[in-house]
């Protein structure tokens, strides 16, 4: 992992960067200047849940409770808000 | 307008975000006109050299779409799943209804776009686009030679540049800076991003020329030796890795200097959609200038027609039409043959392989630019620039200098 997540970490969405669910691709996007990625099932899940005021901490528990089959749900989920960080499609706010 | 300012490198950030992570779909190849480009007006208060705009626009000055027919097109480009929008010319803010197309674009759900050299924008006007949800502005840097001399000498376009740039970043928007290089600039690079760190540029692009519309006809003086892009490369690397600089910079190689061409728009109708002032649908910005194809006009069918069933879009999609060597080329995945448009410019077959390619039959055309681009006879020849005079000129079928390039090896 290059970008230390912790749990007490708060994220929201980078500048200029916008989250939305987009119909015709049916899935989450994020659209920033020149570009878009689509964020497929559970990346879209976790980026979701990012608003600036939820720990990473929070979002972890919320989705174990939310998908409570997945396993090792939570590396999963650290490694997409290490790989969005990474991107700068988040910032850290604390 | 410069055909780096959007087009290209955009789809390539996507595509490379893409394909590079797990969580994230590689999804490249999808018949959705996912950017919308509005090239809203021709008109334009500079005369760039090597302006991609077709060298006949000064037919479309006068017939320009509506605002209604503007809106009624996002609209329709929406539903089909475009997503970003850009604004663009000639220069956008000549018409007195960008206000009205951002605000549609914002309700509509767009990420939107203006690309602007930055003449006309007032601080009222940015206000109604910040209100409005203009989501990032493009500043571009254009005139090919006051502009660039008085931006690198610190005079007058570097107050204007500076007055605007502060406008943007004062309003909460990135300052992203697009900066067309060629041989009258290219020996200044290391002046020309001192001068956009100190505008306070947050982004810059050095979007090294490419030949279509008016830069083609000006090529030969417009060229830069291979030496001069590499040497443009290292200072900007040298630059890059200078401590304290937050300004990203990206550097657009040239394709004439590469043996395999560039995956022209991501494709020939994959992703791009663009619509001319005119009302023109077109898959790529220079397209009009191909043979026996007749493009699709709003005004005439809707965009899901232009789309999904014109015979121009469908025309070069995928790989059917391809000759060889491309045909039977492991590697036509890769750029899909090229650009249909500089492989007609150059050889006079829309379907040969991009002369680019060192594998094309034509590609002792490209050698032959870059060693005209070194005789001194052509490339001090008078530069052409993009005027209404000189439009008129080619509209009235004064072409020699175009019909140059038409020619058949
Ligand atoms: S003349 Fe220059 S500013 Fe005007 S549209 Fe062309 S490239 Fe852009
Ligand atoms: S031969 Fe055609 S498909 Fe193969 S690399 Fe060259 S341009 Fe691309």
């Amino acid at each position: 992992m290059e970008n230390d997540i912790q749990h007490a970490n708060i994220y929201d969405i980078a500048l200029h960067h916008r989250f939305q669910w987009e119909e015709a691709q049916n899935s989450y996007v994020i659209l920033f200047p020149e570009g878009m990625v689509k964020l497929h099932g559970g990346a879209g899940e976790v980026i979701k849940r990012v608003n600036g005021k939820a720990t990473v901490g929070d979002i972890v528990t919320e989705l174990k409770a939310a998908f409570p089959d997945a396993e090792n749900i939570e590396a999963d989920i650290i490694g997409m808000f290490d790989m969005a960080v990474g991107k700068a499609w988040l910032r850290k706010v604390n | 307008m410069t055909q780096n300012s959007l087009g290209e490198s955009a789809v390539q950030k996507t595509v490379q975000a893409q394909s590079k992570n797990n969580g994230v779909a590689a999804n490249i190849t999808q018949t959705q006109p996912l950017w919308l480009l509005a090239e809203v007006t021709y008109r334009c208060p500079l005369h760039c050299a090597f302006c991609y705009n077709p060298t006949d626009y000064d037919k479309h000055t006068q017939n320009e779409l509506s605002t209604e027919q503007w809106i009624q097109a996002l609209r329709d480009a929406r539903k089909m799943g475009a997503i970003q929008l850009g604004i663009s010319g000639g220069e956008p803010l000549l018409r007195d209804d960008i206000e009205d197309i951002v605000i549609e674009a914002k309700k509509l759900g767009y990420y939107s776009n203006l690309i602007t050299s930055g003449v006309g924008l007032t601080e009222k006007r940015i206000q109604a686009f910040k209100d409005g949800g203009l989501d990032h502005i493009q500043l571009s840097m254009h005139d090919i030679t006051e502009e660039i001399n008085n931006f690198i000498t610190n005079t007058k376009t570097f107050e204007l540049k500076k007055k605007v740039a502060a406008m943007i970043k004062n309003h909460g928007y990135p300052m992203v800076l697009n900066v067309v290089i060629h041989r009258y600039n290219i020996g200044h690079m290391k002046e020309i991003l001192e001068m956009a760190e100190a505008l306070g540029a947050d982004y810059i692009e050095l979007a090294n020329t490419q030949y279509y519309g008016w830069s083609l006809v000006n090529r030969s003086q417009l060229m830069p030796l291979k030496e001069q892009v590499e040497e443009a490369e290292r200072i900007t690397n040298e630059f890059r890795q200078k401590a304290g600089s937050k300004m990203k910079i990206f550097f657009v190689v040239p394709d004439y200097f590469g043996d395999r061409p560039k995956k022209c728009m991501n494709g020939w109708g994959e992703v791009f959609m663009i619509v001319t002032a005119n009302g023109d649908v077109l898959p790529c910005h220079s397209a009009r200038v191909l043979p026996n194809m007749e493009f699709p006009n709003v005004r005439e069918h809707g965009l899901e027609y232009a789309w999904k069933e014109s015979p121009a879009f469908n025309k070069y999609r995928g790989d059917d039409w391809m000759k060889e060597p491309c045909r039977s080329c492991p590697e036509k995945e890769n750029d899909l043959g090229g650009c249909r448009c500089q492989a007609f410019l150059l050889s006079g077959d829309a379907e040969s392989a991009d002369p680019v390619c060192s594998l094309s039959p034509n590609h002792h055309l490209i050698e032959k630019a870059i060693e005209d681009s070194k005789n001194p006879v052509l490339s001090e020849k008078p530069i052409i620039f993009r005027t209404d005079k000189n439009s008129k000129k080619y509209v009235a079928g004064d072409k020699e200098r175009i019909e140059d390039f038409h020619a058949l090896p």
